[in-house]
């Protein structure tokens, strides 16, 4: 963007990503399986902190209902490979587009009758919790009896079906962290990006510069839930089953965004580092507190540490760390 | 003399029961500086915001190069050709100085390089450029003006709409835009309507003045005929109400 190399990265941004992609894709040929797994949560987080990033950390629209679309992307491919043996590869991209109309129906709804702020992020949980429980009394799907993939033989990879072990889940995983990092870059230094970050700052100011403020909200809401949707099939087929008030869980909605607020909301490195963290500090929490036998320890510690980085750091961590290695990137 | 670019015609606007805008004519000539004065709650950012399309007319109508914008939403004016500034300034706060002004200049390009560099000469233009890679945050008040300004103008109007650029300028500023104002009529043939209670940059810039009072047009003319006029002596001096009302 301003006149360096590589992709608009400066040079040691370029250099610290190299370096990052070297060792997460070498990391399963020496970590165990228990460190592979925790991994795939890492990238998860990340990933799914990544999508959210864009509707919220780019464009300024509060979205608390992101399980919604987890949920969507999840139960569309995974009913559709029971039912219809659709393998997932078809199943996701249809799982993105209808969670894209669901995220268009719901931005397009909510602006169009000026509904923003905290009210607009109060309609994304209630359309969140609304389907819920519609799901919880949907037979096709299992209701609340859940709906179950057929487990796999881990000694065989099936990448067609997506059947195998999670250093397969692992990869695909990191290529779509990697793949929506890229997207992001993309983005923000496009007119769209510039569009989206002037209606988070000023939206009225926006629409005198000539923006549609409506139609690129309501863009960075399909699109972001089309992403959210994406993970939610990689979800499905690594969990194998499939329960309403697991995948459209309110809590999971509050997971989605912890990681991207931690790390910094609106960068574009912001969600994987945050994923990093707070993976690592829960997993440190519970191996710390398995030997006490108190009742949420580890949560309320959890919490704390939360609270400290959230007061210490209000814009995330990496905005800090950024200026602590003297990265000069602007972002 | 050919049509005006911008012509409003018997604007009114009612706020519950204030008429803050009431059968509001006047013109504005292509590259002509028109100043809209008057008292405060005259109704001069109510009109601009008419103009913008921030808020719908009850009645009358804006043209803008012959074509109809009445009632058109702000980014659909900006399109037709109105550029404004917000008297209370709004910078995009965490966006850099040279990024403001590049989201007007996406108005007209989607190519960043050809943004960027028009961005980079209205800068110059508004004595910006050693500001450029600053967060918008970071301005003075005079500097977010400026931006105010160069961002609008980014958008490439047919007609600049300035509200209050000058407010909290220091006299050597206010000397400094006028000539940037100025030049830049003369240059670019971008035609301007400020409202201002500097006086000394309304006189210094403006061919046409428009007076204001309690929503209604009570006198236009040049610089020399408005300050001349008995109507607006009273508005500003202040003797019996206005006539007329």
């Amino acid at each position: 963007m301003r006149g360096v190399p590589l992709l608009g990265l400066s040079p040691r941004v370029a250099a610290a990503l190299g370096l990052f992609v070297l060792v997460m894709l070498a990391l399963p040929f020496f970590a165990n399986d228990y460190i592979v797994s925790v991994l795939v949560v890492v990238l998860f987080a990340a990933y799914f902190g990544q999508s959210w990033n864009i509707v919220t950390g780019f464009a300024g629209q509060l979205s608390l209902g992101h399980a919604l679309y987890v949920g969507l992307g999840a139960y569309t491919s995974a009913a559709l490979f029971v039912h219809f043996g659709v393998p997932p590869w078809l199943g996701m991209p249809a799982g993105m587009a209808v969670a894209a109309i669901a995220g268009t129906l719901i931005a397009a709804l909510s602006f169009r009758f000026r509904v923003g702020g905290v009210y607009f992020a109060l309609l994304t949980i209630a359309f969140a919790e609304f389907v819920r429980i519609l799901f919880g009394h949907f037979k096709w799907v299992g209701a609340t009896e859940g709906l179950f993939l057929p487990v796999a033989n881990l000694a065989h990879q099936d990448l067609l079906r997506l059947r195998g072990s999670p250093r397969m889940f692992y990869y695909f995983l990191l290529a779509l962290t990697l793949g929506a990092l890229g997207l992001s870059h993309l983005l923000l230094n496009r007119r769209i990006g510039y569009y989206w970050q002037a209606i988070r700052e000023d939206e009225e100011a926006a629409q005198a510069l000539g923006i549609n403020v409506f139609r690129c909200k309501v863009l960075a809401m399909a699109l972001s839930a089309a992403l959210t949707a994406l993970g939610g099939g990689f979800l499905a087929f690594y969990d194998n089953n499939l329960y309403p008030d697991t995948v459209f869980a309110i809590g999971r909605s509050v997971e989605i965004i912890t990681a991207p607020i931690i790390g910094g909301l609106g960068t574009l490195f912001g969600p994987i580092l945050g994923a990093f963290l707070l993976t690592t500090l829960g997993e440190t929490m519970t191996s710390l507190t398995s030997g006490v036998e108190i009742n949420g320890l580890k949560q309320w510690l959890y919490g704390a540490a939360l609270l400290a980085i959230v007061a210490l750091q209000p814009a995330g961590i990496w905005p800090w760390l950024r200026r602590l290695i003297g990265l000069e990137t602007r972002r | 003399m050919s049509a005006p670019l911008l012509e409003v015609r018997g604007l009114s606007k009612r706020f519950r029961g204030l008429q803050a805008v009431d059968g509001v004519s006047f013109a504005v000539p292509r590259g002509g500086i028109v100043a809209l004065i008057g008292p405060n709650g005259a109704g001069k950012t109510t009109t601009f915001n008419l103009i913008a399309g921030v808020i719908a007319p009850d009645s009358g109508s804006v043209l803008l190069d012959g074509v109809d914008i009445t009632g058109l939403r702000p980014d659909q004016a900006c399109h037709a050709g109105i550029g404004r500034t917000f008297q209370l300034v709004r910078p995009f706060g965490a966006l850099s100085v040279l990024e403001n002004v590049m989201v007007g200049a996406l108005r007209a390009t989607a190519d960043m390089r050809v943004a960027r560099d028009a961005a980079c000469a209205i800068l110059e233009r508004l004595g910006l450029v050693d500001k450029a890679e600053a967060p918008a945050k970071s301005l003075t008040l005079p500097e977010r003006k400026r931006l105010e300004t160069a961002r609008a103008l980014a958008t490439r109007p047919k007609i600049l709409l300035l509200d209050e650029v000058m407010a909290g300028l220091r006299p050597t500023e206010i000397d400094q835009m006028v000539a940037a104002f100025a030049a830049l009529a003369r240059e670019t043939g971008i035609a301007i309507l400020l409202t201002e209670h500097v006086m000394r940059a309304v006189m210094a810039l403006s061919h046409h003045i428009v007076v204001l009072h309690h929503g209604q047009k009570i006198c236009e003319g040049t610089p020399e005929q408005v300050t001349r006029d008995p109507q607006v002596l009273e508005c500003y001096f202040g003797h019996a109400p206005v006539a007329g009302n």
